[in-house]
């Protein structure tokens, strides 16, 4: 461990490679395998069976699924635009995917003398002795996520079809409205927890066996985080870019094969990171009985969470219909962000007073 | 390995600064504004200013952008490839250059280009935070022209709402 490259040993290195490629396989795995849960989940809340043929219990169904996608012909429509055309799934995925950097999914284990705090963009600074992580995290959150947008807006525009560009003109409408009402609703938190350092706020929540977690001192936000962020990521009951009965299937009409599936993962992957952040933020990151004693826990306690809040975002699905249009931006702009304001003056009042 | 890391995103910055002015189509100007926008924001990260980089990203990249684009295409502009203004290219140009040429000097008369040393050292961000420096100077040295551009803000909600709602 003596080596030191650029003035850091090379522990950190190796370190950070590791870290980067355990968070990546997590988020891919897990959006393999939401997709079969999702089906099995809906089938038997609507008393069917969902996918049964292939492996045990269909076990093996999104690898068929990707197989299958992955073989199928790619076509480019030929009015199309073809640079964004081919730009807009990878647009999509990137800020799915890099907004785990910032998750904490597990306080800092020590493996050879070398402290590695369990999460992406952090290290640990022996001269300083603390954990430093990325000081902005949550606005790196937002910041990303308010990038996503572009990947349908493209994909809508670049198809050049009238379905495509109605789901990319809803889509960016839409994301635009719920960004905001998202952003407002964990400013209360921000008040609480005095800091915008993910680490930090996990930290803050560990003591009295759960009872310090903000879902508890905000149950409003929470909630608000929650349904707004699921409005962001087109989830339904707010799926109306993709909505199959009105627009064939949205933005995404015109595309096939991977660029297709990517949509698809990119979909889901907003999916795990918004469950992930709301775990962080509301329900304790990875807090849990005997996580700082035992800090493999840790990670245990955040995954079930995380698994939690998908299997909740399923159950919405199976039981919500879907929002028409006008009732949408109405709840977006006059229901939640006025409630968002007014959840930060009555914090800042409490705040105040205590 | 800064400053090789400098030197590449600044080259990405100035091909996309291009492209924003060249490309024929005007969404994929917009895209290279977007990338232009980030490279800013890489700058911001590298001067220990993470709050500004995320802030860039937020406002110029997520927010202001998704409206251009928005506009550019629910008014579907068609591209005029026929039409060509080798005169205000021309005119531009002059414009462009002795612009520079003033900048360029400027900058190499005044003092304006001397760094300044500052209270503020990296060490002191890295352990208060930015955001809370930030906080801190906005809402005590800087508290009147904050509250002032909040109203100039209200002023431009009120005005739009009342251009685009003629009845009420």
């Amino acid at each position: 461990m003596g080596i030191e490259i650029l003035g850091l040993p090379m522990m950190y290195y190796i370190v950070m490679v590791v870290k980067v490629l355990v968070a990546f396989v997590f988020v891919l795995l897990t959006v393999a395998y939401a997709t079969y849960a999702e089906r099995k989940i809906i089938g038997h809340m609507q008393v069917r069976l969902g996918p049964m043929r292939t492996g045990w219990h269909g076990l093996l169904q999104p690898i068929a699924d990707g197989v299958k996608l992955f073989f199928k012909e790619e076509i480019v429509p030929s009015q199309a635009s073809a640079f964004a055309f081919l730009v807009a799934p990878l647009i999509a995925l990137v800020p799915a995917f890099i907004t785990f950097a910032v998750i904490p999914f597990g306080g800092t284990i020590e493996l050879f003398g070398y402290k590695i705090p369990l999460q992406v963009a952090a290290y640990y600074d022996t001269t300083a002795g603390q954990v430093f992580d990325v000081n902005v995290g949550v606005l790196y959150i937002l910041a990303m996520s308010s990038l996503g947008v572009y990947g349908i807006v493209l994909a809508g525009w670049a198809s050049n079809s009238k379905y495509s560009l109605m789901g990319g003109l809803r889509a960016s409408a839409q994301m635009i409205s719920y960004e905001l009402s998202a952003g407002l609703s964990i400013v209360a938190v921000f008040m609480l927890s005095g800091t915008l350092s993910l680490t930090k706020i996990v930290e803050l929540q560990s003591g009295f066996g759960g009872f310090e977690w903000y879902i508890f001192k905000q149950p409003l936000a929470a909630f608000m985080f929650f349904v707004c962020s699921l409005a962001e990521i087109n989830r339904t009951p707010f799926d109306l870019p993709e909505a199959e009965t009105e627009l064939v299937s949205g933005f995404c009409t015109e595309y096939s094969s991977m660029k297709y599936a990517m949509f698809f993962m990119a979909e889901y992957a907003n999916m795990v990171t918004v469950c992930a952040l709301t775990a962080t933020l509301f329900l304790g990151g990875w807090n849990g009985p005997f996580a700082v004693a035992v800090p493999l826990l840790g990670p245990v306690y955040f995954v079930a969470k995380v698994y939690f809040l998908m299997f909740f975002c399923m159950w919405i699905r199976a039981t919500v219909p879907r929002y028409r249009y006008d009732q949408l931006m109405h709840l977006g702009w006059k229901v939640f962000i006025p409630l968002a304001l007014v959840n930060i003056v009555i914090t800042g009042i409490i705040g105040y007073f205590i | 390995m800064e400053t090789l890391f400098f030197v590449i995103i600044s080259l990405v910055a100035i091909i996309s600064a291009i492209l924003v002015i060249t490309c024929k189509n005007p969404i994929n100007s917009a895209l290279s504004l977007i990338m232009t926008f980030f490279c800013l924001a890489t700058y911001y990260v590298m001067l220990d200013a993470p709050f500004m980089a995320a802030i860039q990203v937020m406002v110029y990249a997520g927010a202001i952008m998704v409206l251009i684009v928005f506009t550019i295409m629910l008014l579907n502009i068609r591209v005029n490839a026929t039409q060509k203004h080798s005169h205000k290219v021309l005119l531009g140009s002059i414009l462009g250059i002795f612009t520079l040429i003033n900048t360029v000097v400027l900058l190499f008369k005044s003092q304006a280009a001397k760094p300044v040393v500052g209270g503020y050292t990296g060490e002191m961000i890295k352990n208060i935070g930015h955001s809370e420096l930030i906080g801190r100077e906005m809402f005590t040295t800087f508290l009147l022209p904050f509250e002032i551009t909040s109203i100039l803000l209200l002023v431009a909600i009120i005005g739009s709402v009342i251009l685009a709602k003629k009845k009420i």
